[in-house]
């Protein structure tokens, strides 16, 4: 049996599909929905454990990504509320991995999120809570 | 040279010159004091960092039947405030909470929520629940009252902050063995970063160091509306040591500021949590400096390598009450995002943000330029560097 958290993001052709429906009934995999945004006209996204047999797993993936999903692993994101960031730049000297960046000559932070490693010591230290963790 | 009168009548023909307190430093370096000082009209500042000792006035207008709060107790969005006025004035000051905020019960405490999130709210416009007891007399005669109040709605809604706006402040660090959670934000433990919190080279008092145009009364940028000077604020200490250059070398000057919260925009007073220490108010302030003479431009134009603050050990140091700089550095240095003590590389933070500074001054000189903004000449100056004003410690007399 394996057990993984995924991120879908369902295009919005695909929102009103009975796509979880059919990784149940076609590949018995169990769901449980942790999180889900899905409006009509909008991109969808869920986040999901599924759980069942490592062969059924795989070809459930199979059948996700052949519609049109894009599937990530579950990491938690920390993501920058740029209405409420306001440059000051105390984060930086706390992010341990060098994404949060003064410009020297603009003196505002950059947020570089390829570098950020989720650890949240930001989400902690922002006097206005402008970092957020985001699924 | 030029007086604030002349200043004005040149702002109201649109012809002022303005630039801000860091285009004045290529000004001058480009064609000398006396050049630019000829030139130039107003040079503006800015600042926007965590200013505790805030908070505002609100006459929130008569019920009917009629309440009177003074001696009971008043709650914001949960946020206690201050009742011990007549029967509908209020206020609430930044850095209060929610009784049942936690605080540092659970350390390092989050501080969600307080006063200076309550004005930032009100300041968007938004409403806020205010619930209300009181003890109910003969011609008061209401007990409670629960309703939502809107800024727009209240009689006067006054931003008074009693200090604000520090003429330089220390840098922060923690030579402890485990991390500490203050006013200066997180410090790591063994001298992990370096916090410091001013604009420098843009900060109003650190480019009129001896308050010669800066006085009670002079009108201000204030929370994105127009505001004054007040007084001198609590703790104004301006008898510290300068440099030769006239800027004293650790916390100096304060302002105690008053304005229109009417009037005050949401980017410029921003509510704002210190983890393990609490709730606080940013505020933006820009004070106009009018060039009167050349000196006063010599003034204006100190460039942050010539602008110092002391190293300051939150760990033991402060708490204690121990009077000790780890040593000295510019803001140039600060700016560099590194600096060396004690043979360490340490990476520093800004509590205060230098890019909202820089888009104060900016606004500010857009406001004089377009006429919307008159200089005032002050009615009475700050005590000055040579009057022996300054704080005291408390004399603790226990008593019984």
């Amino acid at each position: 049996m394996v057990s993984k958290k995924i991120v879908l993001h369902f295009p919005n052709r695909l929102v009103d599909r009975p796509i979880v429906y059919k990784l149940v009934k076609e590949y018995d995999l169990k769901f449980n929905i942790l999180k889900a945004y899905v409006t009509p006209q909008e991109e969808g996204l869920m986040v999901l454990e599924l759980i069942g047999k490592e062969p059924d797993f795989n070809k459930g993936i199979e059948y996700l990504l052949s519609c049109g999903v894009k599937i990530q692993p579950l990491s938690q994101d920390v993501i920058r509320n740029e209405d409420k960031c306001t440059d000051c730049g105390v984060c930086v000297p706390i992010c341990p991995s060098g994404a949060l960046v003064v410009d020297p000559l603009t003196r505002k932070v950059h947020f570089y999120d390829n570098k950020c490693i989720a650890c949240e010591l930001c989400v902690k230290a922002c006097p206005t809570r402008a970092m957020e963790v985001h699924f | 040279m030029k007086t604030i009168k002349e200043i004005n009548e040149k702002i109201r023909k649109g012809d002022v010159v303005v630039v801000t307190a860091e285009e004045v430093i290529e000004l001058v370096k480009k064609k000398g004091h006396k050049k630019a000082a000829e030139e130039v009209d107003v040079v503006t500042t800015g600042t926007f960092g965590p200013m505790c000792s805030s908070g505002a006035f609100f006459n929130i207008g008569h019920s009917k039947p009629r309440i009177k709060l003074g001696g009971g107790t008043v709650k914001l969005n949960d946020v206690p405030a201050y009742a011990g006025l007549a029967a509908v004035d209020i206020y609430l000051g930044v850095t209060a909470l929610p009784e049942d905020d936690p605080r540092n019960k659970v350390y390092p405490g989050e501080f969600n929520y307080g006063g200076g999130h309550v004005i930032h709210e009100l300041v968007m416009g938004a409403d806020v629940r205010l619930e209300a007891q009181a003890y109910g007399t003969d011609c008061y005669p209401r007990k409670k009252l629960e309703t939502l109040i809107n800024i727009k709605d209240l009689n006067e809604a006054v931003l008074f902050n009693i200090r604000n706006c520090y003429q330089n402040y220390n840098v922060a660090v923690n030579l402890s063995d485990k991390a500490i959670y203050t006013y200066m934000g997180t410090l790591k433990p063994n001298l992990g970063n370096a916090n410091y919190c001013s604009a420098g080279q843009l900060s109003p008092l650190l480019k009129d160091p001896f308050y010669k145009t800066m006085g009670v009364g002079t009108r201000i940028f204030l929370g994105g509306g127009v505001g004054y000077i007040a007084w001198q604020g609590t703790q104004h200490n301006p008898c510290v040591k300068r440099k030769d250059n006239g800027i004293p070398q650790c916390p100096a000057g304060t302002l105690a500021v008053i304005g229109d919260l009417k009037q005050m925009k949401p980017q410029w007073l921003v509510g704002t949590s210190l983890r393990g220490y609490g709730a606080t108010l940013i505020v933006g302030i820009g004070v106009p400096i009018p060039v009167l003479s050349e000196e006063i431009i010599r003034y204006a134009a100190a460039k942050d390598e010539e602008i110092y603050a002391q190293i300051v050990d939150y760990g033991k140091d402060y708490p204690q009450l121990v009077s000790q700089s780890l040593g000295e550095v510019n803001y140039a240095q600060l700016k560099s995002g590194k600096i060396t003590i004690q043979g360490k590389g340490v990476p520093t933070g800004n509590l205060s943000s230098y890019s909202k500074a820089r888009d104060i001054a900016e606004e500010l000189k857009s406001w004089i330029k377009e006429g919307n903004f008159l200089l005032t000449e002050s009615v009475i100056p700050l005590p000055a560097a040579d009057s022996g004003y300054g704080p005291r410690l408390l004399p603790e007399r226990p008593w019984g």
